[in-house]
């Protein structure tokens, strides 16, 4: 990877004054969260805000058009027999299908994120990450989901990692960028926080976990701490930045975990789509099943939700 | 670092839907007769006391009074049961017994979490995942010794004491029953427990779990009743050994009351434990460290952080944080599973509670409540800190037993040794530090008998626990926590 | 007419993995009672069995060593509870091996006892053996003890149910995970047992059971590199020095427990748990 230092005037933010971050604690906390009981009509409210805040994805190396096509079917039509709900956010891609994706979802609110910046690995030239963010942005997508270079980061060229993103930042114009830390290639909590402030300093939109292409991806360890980061850069300049956990979310009942979570951290500012997201390709139906059981009072099988 | 202008919102929004926990399954008698010899008696006197839910003010249920004859009668069974069967049983048997009823609460758990939280106010959240599975935890850690007893004292020849009395507090009553009751038996003793008068029922539930369990009749003797009965267990010539756990004041009582017998005793008392935050903390999980400290539990613990001391340059965020983190505090209904803070004990307990937030306000200091709802029935007080206030303000030396806490700055780790000892208690502390030879440090100078280092209010049956000064005598929990019921012969 | 029920004779496998294949060699030998009957066909296991049971003893090790003192002494409690159920299964099966039934009875019931004996172990020795050091520099300076790893077993010949427990429960309660070579005259009681560690939410690999010949497999039980420490229990002096001659070659702890009478009270001791433990001393500055 030939690495291209990117003079900036801008100065890195001071890791060194970043509060460390004890494990045992976050677990603690985390525990404390999952023994919230949520039920009844928090529960359904729940359910229906976790819906709204799903950004549908598919990203595999045999995705084609059809595919594609196929998901942002699901994406407006998530469960039709069930009137009243909210649709999903988003969907994501890679960026060679979102001309697919815009063409299917054209009338309907809903993004286009695309992945970009040599996703998931991030190995290759900021000129070649450069151009893939453009390439999405020209063919519509509206958000891109970057990915951080996790190996400048490991060694220490913090200066190079912040002026990557702030390159990209540049490169999406007017799309929304979140950045990708991959937590689970960071190795400590403390690593998770620095990287969440160096990658808001550098104009971060989002802060996402994972690619959820490596294990572990999401956890609600890496969120919580992340969340608390961006907590602290709120009050310090008063600037939000939404959070995005992805990967691993695969049940309504760990999503309400994660709300519960979100709730108690940052508060109602951040409970809506537009700062919380779940990068997630099979939670929806979970959900899904889970609202129909609330309101019949009988637990379902997948069978009668679509599998797209 | 953070200037925090900018606020978080917590009020509104998404709120959680009531999730009560069943009670149906709790089964409470109308009346209870005093449980000595293996049996349900009635007191002697005929006299019974109500018992309260703290939350509602409705009665649970009525208990007997113990007189003297009923104190009596229970050290007598005890006395009997020690000379004629539990000092001639093979300690592993004994072991075998002390094992049943760690299983029987297993598999009664969640009657018992219910029912402590119902007479004593705690969220059912915490009797469920703390009280109750530390409670049978003891259990299981001392029935292991009850055959061991050889190699945790090297040199001594270890020997039961004989009847133990005991006395438990009302903040945590089946996990000190538990504590009490279980290194006892383990040791070789009998024994006669009184639990507070406020809160009995699991005490009374738990003599049901003794009888399942099959232990021989008189091993161990419940006695409801209030301070008289405390007196007369304590002042009975047929006790070899006297346990107290409660309040500085009541400990120096007995402590009087014992001198010239020749009863051991141990006293665990009051608390006024100095939390330190020092500016190199994980400064967010040092803010939860401080909600664990004093504000669960409703603050009634011994070992409450009840004094904040903050590093002069953190302490603006750390109070900033520590108020956003106290509105996510639920106060109220100790049966809903989301409850955080449950209701203050009695009504006596809040009114010395309320009496302290007067007396810190009217002494110049700055108070803080939280702003969430309370029900209206019931007693209750939202979590709380006072800011202003110096190591001279009676709210900082005295111990409120409520969601209070007293905040201070500090500059040095010297500054703050000092202050962290100036204080006639000595029961427990705290550090937050990211640097270890400064927790080394902390706890080779701190005056204290539990230190916890980047964590708080921590309990497991095999860490002794216990205080210096006039936060008591002795220890209870692992294997220091044997002496308490054993003599050490030769 | 009546005819008389047929009972369903079973079938004694190994336990490897938290699994119970036969063994792969495909051999077996005959175990006879008095009268000369075949009891059953016992599995003659191959040292490629020992294999794959060592590769699932290490595999489970460090799970196992960093579960709770308390988990463990459930557990091992909890195989005491599920020994007790079955009380009668076990004590026909050492009448079938040669005992008489008192003898059985006190055998059975001195094996459940020894399991609560070490279940009550398991959140105490670390107490009782470890130590602060009063070093005289400005450290904190502490000693625990830790799991050694994998240990193999060679379980006493003369005892089908004692003296297999008396050495599985100390080993594995100090968080090691082991591989055993039952008895080879009363092999049943093992392969039972292992059925028992299988109800009693023992992780699977933490404890493997062979059975086979002494002759083809104590070489493998001493010598294999990826064992940390190895247990031998019948005396004879050749088998004794060839074990630990075979041990050096790895440094193995090794450990003979020879001439002693597993039914005794004081064949139950912490020190066969600190046996399999290493120390650890770890040294940090006090200061600001």
């Amino acid at each position: 990877m030939a690495l291209q230092a990117v003079t900036s005037r801008v100065p890195l933010p001071d890791l060194s004054r970043v509060p460390a971050v004890d494990e045992v604690g976050v677990n603690e906390r985390v525990a404390r969260f999952q023994s919230r009981s949520i039920k009844k009509s928090s529960k359904v409210d729940a359910l229906k805000l976790i819906l709204s805040m799903i950004d549908l994805t598919t990203l595999e190396g045999q995705d084609t058009p059809g595919k594609v096509r196929q998901l942002c079917q699901k994406a407006i039509h998530l469960h039709d027999s069930m009137p009243g709900l909210p649709h999903v956010a988003a969907v994501c891609v890679y960026p060679t299908m979102v001309g697919v994706a815009k063409k299917a979802l054209v009338g309907h609110d809903i993004n286009i994120a695309s992945v970009a910046t040599a996703f998931p690995s991030g190995m290759s030239t900021l000129s070649v990450k450069l151009d893939d963010t453009r390439m999405a942005v020209e063919a519509g997508a509206n958000e891109i989901d970057m990915v951080i270079s996790r190996g400048a980061f490991l060694a220490g060229d913090h200066r190079y990692v912040f002026d990557e993103i702030q390159a990209v930042k540049e490169a999406c114009g007017d799309a929304h960028l979140k950045v990708i830390l991959e937590t689970g290639e960071l190795g400590t909590l403390d690593r998770v926080r620095r990287a969440s402030v160096l990658a808001m300093h550098a104009g971060a939109d989002f802060i996402k976990t994972s690619t959820g292409k490596i294990q572990p991806a999401a956890t609600m360890q890496v969120t919580l701490v992340m969340l608390q980061a961006i907590r602290d850069y709120y009050y310090e300049t008063g600037r939000m930045v939404g959070m995005k956990p992805a990967g691993g979310i695969s049940t309504a009942k760990l999503a309400v975990h994660y709300i519960v979570m979100l709730r108690e951290t940052l508060g109602n500012a951040w409970m809506t789509p537009e700062w919380f997201r779940f990068g997630a390709s099979t939670l929806a139906n979970d959900v899904l099943m889970q609202i129909m059981k609330q309101s019949t009072g009988v637990y379902q099988s997948g069978d009668y939700f679509s599998k797209d | 670092m953070a200037t925090p202008e900018n606020k978080l919102a917590f009020d509104g929004g998404w709120e959680y839907a009531p999730a009560p926990e069943s009670t149906e399954h709790a089964k409470i008698d109308k009346r209870y007769g005093l449980f000595i010899n293996g049996d349900f008696v009635a007191p002697e006197k005929g006299r019974y006391f109500d018992t309260l839910n703290p939350a509602t003010e409705e009665k649970l249920s009525r208990v007997a009074a113990a007189s003297d004859a009923d104190v009596d009668k229970a050290v007598k069974a005890a006395r009997n049961a020690y000379r004629s069967t539990w000092s001639r049983m093979k300690p592993a048997e004994r072991g075998k017994y002390i094992y049943r009823i760690a299983r029987i609460i297993q598999e009664r758990a969640r009657e018992f979490a219910a029912i402590e939280s119902l007479d004593g106010g705690k969220p059912i959240r915490e009797s469920r995942d703390v009280d109750i599975p530390l409670a049978a935890a003891h259990f299981f850690y001392y029935a292991g010794w009850a055959d061991k007893l050889e190699y945790a004292f090297p040199g001594r020849k270890a020997r039961a004491l004989g009847v133990a009395g005991q006395i438990i507090p009302w903040n945590f009553p089946m996990l000190m029953a538990a504590w009490k009751i279980a290194p006892a038996l383990a040791c070789g003793n009998t024994v006669v427990l009184k639990p507070a008068e406020t809160t009995p029922l699991t005490a009374l539930k738990l003599a049901e779990v003794i009888a399942d369990a099959g232990l021989p009749p008189g091993v161990v003797n419940i006695v409801t009743g209030a301070g008289e009965t405390g007196a007369a267990l304590v002042e009975h010539p047929g006790i070899d050994k006297v346990a107290f756990t409660g309040s500085t004041n009541v400990g120096k009582i007995i402590q009087r009351a014992l001198a010239g017998t020749s009863k051991k005793y141990t006293l665990e008392l009051g608390g006024k434990a100095a939390n330190i935050i020092f500016a190199d903390a994980a400064i967010d999980q040092a803010v939860e460290g401080i909600v664990n400290g004093i504000f669960f539990n409703q603050g009634h613990v011994c070992c409450a952080g009840s004094r904040l001391f903050v590093q002069e340059s953190v302490a603006d965020e750390v109070i900033q944080k520590l108020k956003e983190r106290m509105e996510t505090l639920i106060v109220g209904d100790p049966l809903d599973k989301n409850t955080d803070i449950g209701a203050i004990n009695s009504a006596m307990q809040l009114e010395k509670i309320e009496s302290y937030l007067e007396i810190g306000q009217q002494e110049g200091g700055e108070m803080h409540q939280s702003s969430c709802r309370v029900p209206e029935r019931g007693y209750w007080c939202r979590p709380t800190i006072f800011t202003g206030v110096s190591q001279s303000n009676r709210v900082v030396q005295e111990e409120i037993f409520g969601p209070v806490l007293a905040i201070q700055t500090f500059r040095r780790f010297d500054e703050a040794i000092i202050k962290a000892n100036n204080t006639p208690y000595g029961l427990s502390g705290g550090i937050w530090t990211d640097k270890g030879s400064k927790i080394f440090k902390m706890t080779q100078s701190l005056r204290a008998g539990v230190v916890w280092a980047n964590t708080f209010n921590k309990f497991d049956p095999t860490s002794p626990f216990g205080g210096y000064k006039e936060s008591g005598v002795g220890r209870e929990g692992g294997l220091h926590g044997l002496d308490a019921y054993l003599h050490l012969g030769a | 007419m009546t005819t008389k029920r047929i009972p369903v004779a079973k079938t004694y496998k190994i336990y490897i993995g938290g699994k119970f294949p036969r063994t792969e060699s495909g051999r077996y030998f005959p175990l006879e009672d008095k009268k000369g009957n075949v009891i059953a066909n016992i599995c003659r296991s191959s040292r490629k069995d020992f294999r794959n049971s060592v590769v699932a003893a290490r595999k489970a090790q460090p799970g196992w060593a960093k579960s709770s003192a308390y988990l463990r002494g459930q557990i091992l409690y909890r195989i005491a509870e599920m020994l007790e159920g079955r009380r009668a299964q076990f004590v026909a099966e050492l009448v079938l091996q040669g005992a008489t039934q008192r003898a059985a009875e006190i055998e059975v019931d001195t094996s459940i006892d020894r399991l609560i004996y070490f279940a009550g172990w398991a959140d105490k020795y670390q107490q009782v053996f470890s130590a602060v050091n009063p070093v005289s520099s400005s450290h904190f300076n502490f000693s625990v003890l830790e799991p050694t790893g994998v240990v193999s077993i060679i379980a006493p010949d003369d005892s089908g149910l004692i003296g297999l427990i008396s050495n599985i429960a100390p080993t594995i309660v100090g968080g090691n995970t082991c591989v055993t070579l039952a008895s080879e005259s009363r092999p049943l009681s093992a392969v039972s047992f292992a059925e028992v560690l299988h109800a009693s939410d023992v992780p699977a690999g933490v404890v493997n059971i062979l059975t086979g010949y002494r002759s083809e497999l104590t070489e493998f039980f001493a010598s294999h590199m990826d064992v940390n420490a190895v247990v031998y229990c019948d005396s004879g002096k050749k088998t004794a020095r060839s074990v630990q001659v075979l041990a050096a070659e790895n440094v193995k702890g090794v450990f003979g427990r020879t001439r002693t009478n597993w039914m005794k009270d004081d064949a139950q001791h912490p020190y066969l748990i600190r046996d399999t433990q290493e120390v650890k001393t770890t040294w940090h500055p006090i200061g600001t």
